[in-house]
């Protein structure tokens, strides 16, 4: 459990406390169980939360993450057909569409770092710095700074909210023509998935730890 | 496990040290970079609230044309008419398509314009006595911080639009200026809460900081 005197404080040295990052309120770093989590007294922050096998499970899910944005990508996303007229498009035509005219090149650009290169690099970062320490290695050159820029480029990955503004879109194409969803867009909603249970098998703190003890 | 203690919790800066806030590692006052991941450690970044308001001015100004411009444009057999975010939701609810015009208006009405409201006033009170608890206003900090990027389901939504409804010269849509505007406000607005330090609201018990006084870095 969590002891937080001040004498307590005083004597215990650098390594062994923890300051919580949104409230700065300090704290003994001591590991809690596997399952159980450290979590802020006052604002609720969770601090420490160590999974059985959080390594093999983040680096297999990062994999997946890849591989389905391979397929996510290329086969057919949404088609709609109207009074003889037919049109199909995958996300990455979805996003090059735009590629012709000013402004809306910045759109593309935009949309293609939100929801196809952001979520690839971070996963790709996130084996680099796992792998090894997964295997017992020590850490790949560069591992914190490239766990750092992951961690950094975390709210720009907006998988999970194209999900939902396709939702919005296609009851909204209805309208135009008969839809039909094709296989991508169901890869995608399972990638939505994964990327969300890669953060929550993913403790930042035992990963910095590891990070530190071993390079 | 929350521990069930009421002794009272003392922050690095009481102890005099430094934490990161990237991997919550503690460092000695006088260090200026984390050790660990490399972050730059600052106790209280006092700075964080001009560059606050310098990122929410940014992202004012950027809402402001999404709204007037319009974010789609429908062209008909020749013909083209645009739809401003407020315009296309006011038509799809002509056409009885409520719901979406309900979550379209949510998303890039509700959120962006509470989003600015609710990051003046994290500003406002950390330099003023509390109107609200300290838990409150955390609170508030997070639910800012999780809904901002939402909003961009409108940019979405124009985009796979856009790209579906092609059909040669009958009916093609193209996104407007309007999307990139309204683009690059919430990404301007996801700046602005990401450079507040929630650190402040639970300083001096809550009473904040005052308006005078050299208090950055100390």
């Amino acid at each position: 459990m969590l002891d937080t005197s001040s004498t307590d404080m005083a004597g215990s040295s650098l390594d062994e406390v923890i300051a919580c990052p949104e409230c700065d309120a300090l704290y003994h770093a001591r590991m809690p169980e596997e399952g159980a989590r450290l979590v802020c007294k006052r604002c609720h922050h969770v601090l420490i939360a160590p999974q059985k096998d959080a390594y093999l499970h983040v680096v297999s899910l990062a994999l997946t993450t890849l591989f389905l944005m391979g397929g996510a990508i290329y086969f057919p996303f949404l088609g709609i057909s109207a009074a003889g007229f037919e049109n199909k498009t995958s996300v990455l035509k979805t996003v090059m569409a735009f590629l012709d005219e000013g402004f809306t090149v910045a759109l593309s650009i935009f949309v293609a770092a939100f929801i196809i290169m952001i979520p690839a690099i971070r996963s790709i970062l996130v084996i680099y710095v796992i792998l090894p320490l997964m295997m017992g290695r020590k850490p790949a050159p560069y591992a914190r700074t490239a766990f750092r820029v992951s961690e950094d480029l975390r709210p720009w990955s907006m998988a999970e909210i194209f999900i939902i503004g396709c939702a919005v879109a296609l009851v909204k194409i209805v309208a135009y023509g008969k839809v039909e969803i094709g296989p991508a867009f169901w890869l995608f909603i399972v990638l939505v998935i994964v990327t969300v249970l890669q953060d929550i098998s993913m403790d930042r703190w035992s990963i910095w730890k590891a990070l530190e003890r071993r390079s | 496990m929350e521990s069930s203690g009421t002794q009272k919790l003392i922050t690095a800066r009481e102890a005099g040290l430094v934490s990161c806030t990237r991997c919550s590692k503690v460092w000695p006052m006088e260090h200026k970079t984390c050790g660990r991941c490399g972050g730059k450690l600052v106790s209280r970044d006092m700075m964080s609230l001009q560059r606050v308001w310098a990122w929410m001015a940014v992202g004012l100004m950027c809402y402001i044309p999404a709204n007037v411009f319009p974010m789609l444009n429908t062209q008909v057999l020749g013909k083209t008419s645009g739809n401003t975010i407020i315009g296309g939701a006011i038509t799809l609810a002509h056409h009885g398509g409520y719901f979406v015009a309900l979550v379209i208006l949510l998303a890039s009405v509700a959120i962006p314009v509470g989003k600015f409201i609710a990051v003046a006033y994290l500003a406002v009170s950390v330099r003023r006595p509390d109107m609200l608890r300290n838990e409150q206003r955390h609170k508030l900090y997070h639910f800012v911080e999780f809904i901002g990027r939402w909003s961009m389901i409108d940019v979405f939504v124009v985009i796979i639009t856009s790209a579906l409804i092609q059909f040669s010269v009958a009916v093609t849509v193209r996104p407007g200026i309007a999307a990139i505007t309204f683009a690059l406000s919430v990404i301007f607005t996801m700046f602005a809460a990401m450079s507040f330090d929630p650190r402040m609201i639970w300083d001096n018990d809550g009473r904040g900081w005052p308006e005078t006084g050299n208090d950055r870095n100390e």
